[in-house]
């Protein structure tokens, strides 16, 4: 082909402030982590809420990053999400009670197989109920916001009363397995085991969405598809396909949230994911709507300023997240990374 | 074979409560490129995505290599051979530029030929290869929406104003990688205000108004023909 008249565009130096901007999000971690210390002074204290908020947050990611993708995609406000955060914490929890004698021995290996099973049900289980629930409920009104969200809060009232149907109306308490219970000590701070491994599962799984996001041709079709899903499907791929797909392991990954939170807890009940929903809410909104990473961020923000305030002044600890949100809204009005700005 | 590459009959679209086409009658001759003309807000822009299925045809047939594609769904005509580049680009700004072009393509990979070729085309592209496409300028997003498009062969190209609003230069690089796109046997379907791009690339034209095709014929007829160019549009292409 004939070359093109030459213009050889160059890289423009980018100021400190322009990077600043960019990298804030990321660095606002820090920032409150720091701000953490500082106000609550004793270093043990911090590190035992600091992790803390981790776990907390970490648990919130994992509910939250199947909504902000499935609005994302496919412009879903997904108030049913929280039933399947409740679904799953009621089959993990199911499962683990009937595996009762792996999870009341002193071994490390039956008390993760345990678990694992509990999760591998719990995923399952909601995994198909979301296919289910995208094909009756969703499905039938795409592009209606106000429809979308009258059938998706009535299919979680549906299905919380199912649970109660099936597992009864009481709140179930659960005992966590033997080796997650107590606490290890570090530099004189006391942190929970269990709080450690959901930080542990929080960072694996974010890391495995970056890298399928990132470095596949399915995670390239979904970031496009956030962006401009018309444009996709011009493009010759099967964009229903994808977002079903999405749906699935966006209610799945809620699944796994609802038995980690269980466990977080040691009592779970039908209106558990419901109550979620406030805090997944928040995250989505404050990440950015379609960003899993701006969810990862706006979850550890929840998680440890809520921690923060609880421990600093208690009164204040049920507001700091409306405050939080209300900040960076006020900031940035399509919340910290938005993906979907055209929408 | 047909000569035919595509062909649409008595075709009728409505945007809400608007009936934008009103009949349209079309035909694109293989491996010609073919001008759709008329003045703003006659429905060209509407012909271009109700063939590419982004609207759908309340009634009316569209035939696409001889195949009936008016119910088929988006996707499946872009895997049938028809690529669009839609007139605000549809560049995906989050991705980088390397990743748009990756999408172009349904294997998956681009072919090392296939992107000397674009690349030599388009040299911008290559400079930001790894820089999001959001931070292009203009006639650069303009640029990788055609070669994204161009990232496997297709049959029929359906290219809504690809010079709007940029310089000459680049208007150049434009017409010359469509020029060559047409050398390959490929057929394309222009939506184009800039009348010297329209006369040095068009084969055949058809002009509307009001949601109707209401002139066909060679473009050279068209381009010398300042009474028909008025009587058609309301102005003499030259105007534009």
């Amino acid at each position: 082909m004939t070359a093109a008249p030459d213009h050889r565009p160059t890289f423009a130096n980018v100021s400190l402030t322009e990077r600043l901007d960019e990298a804030m999000p990321l660095l606002l971690i820090p920032i409150l982590v720091v701000l953490g210390f500082v106000a609550i002074g004793a270093p043990a204290s911090w590190l035992t809420l600091t992790v803390s908020g981790l776990a907390m947050g970490m648990m919130i990611f994992i509910m939250a990053s199947g909504l902000t993708l499935v609005f994302g995609l496919m412009d879903v406000i997904n108030f049913g999400h929280g039933a399947f955060v409740s679904v799953g914490a009621f089959v993990g929890v199911s499962v683990l009670i009937a595996l009762g004698d792996w999870t009341g021995a002193a071994s490390l290996l039956l008390n993760m197989s345990a678990v694992l099973l509990a999760v591998i049900a719990a995923m399952a289980v909601t995994g198909i109920m979301g296919w289910g629930f995208e094909r009756i409920i969703v499905k039938p009104v795409y592009g209606a916001h106000l429809k979308q969200i009258l059938v998706t809060v009535g299919g979680l009232i549906v299905i919380e009363q199912l649970i109660h149907v099936i597992w009864g109306p009481d709140e179930i308490f659960i005992n966590r397995p033997e080796t997650l219970k107590g606490a290890v000590t570090f530099a004189g701070a006391a942190m929970e085991k269990y709080r450690l491994l959901a930080v542990g599962i929080g960072l694996v799984l974010f890391v495995a969405m970056r890298v399928v996001l990132r470095r596949t041709k399915i995670g390239l079709i979904v970031r496009a598809g956030v962006e401009n899903g018309p444009m996709v499907e011009a493009l010759g791929y099967r964009l229903r396909l994808v977002f079903v797909g999405v749906f699935i392991a966006g209610s799945a990954l809620a699944g796994l949230g609802g038995v980690m939170w269980g466990l977080y807890q040691e009592v779970i009940t039908a209106g558990m994911g419901e109550r979620m929903m406030v805090l997944v809410f928040i995250v989505a909104i404050i990440g950015g709507l379609g960003s899993v990473e701006g969810a990862f961020i706006g979850a550890l923000l929840v998680g440890l300023l809520q921690n923060y305030v609880a421990f600093l002044e208690p009164k204040l600890a049920l507001v700091s997240n409306i405050a939080l949100m209300t900040a960076i809204l006020m900031w940035r009005p399509q919340g910290m990374m938005p993906v979907v700005k055209a929408k | 074979m047909s000569d035919l590459i595509l062909s649409l009959k008595d075709v009728h679209t409505d945007i809400a409560q608007y009936h934008i086409l009103q009949g349209v009658d079309l035909q694109v001759p293989r491996g010609q490129v073919t001008m759709l003309l008329g003045r703003n807000g006659v429905g060209k822009t509407t012909t271009l995505k109700t063939i590419m299925g982004q609207w759908t045809a309340k009634s009316g047939e569209i035939l696409y290599d001889g195949q009936d594609i008016t119910r088929k769904p988006v996707f499946a005509r872009a895997r049938a051979g028809i690529g669009f580049v839609p007139e605000d680009m549809g560049i995906f700004s989050d991705l980088t530029v390397e990743e748009n072009m990756a999408l172009g393509s349904l294997s998956g990979k681009l072919e090392p030929k296939r992107k000397d070729w674009l690349l030599n085309a388009f040299p911008a592209l290559g400079t930001f290869w790894k820089s999001e496409a959001g931070n292009l300028s203009g006639g650069q997003k303009q640029m990788l929406s055609i070669a994204r498009t161009m990232a496997e062969d297709r049959a029929l190209y359906l290219i809504d104003e690809p010079t709007k609003g940029l310089a000459p230069a680049i208007i150049s690089t434009m017409a010359q990688a469509l020029r060559e796109l047409k050398a390959q046997g490929a057929s394309v379907l222009l939506v184009e205000q800039n009348f010297s791009v329209a006369k040095a690339l068009g084969d055949s034209a058809a002009v509307m108004d009001d949601g109707r095709v209401i002139w066909t014929g060679v473009m050279a007829e068209l381009s010398e023909n300042k009474g028909l160019q008025e009587r058609l549009m309301g102005l003499s292409m030259e105007a534009h």
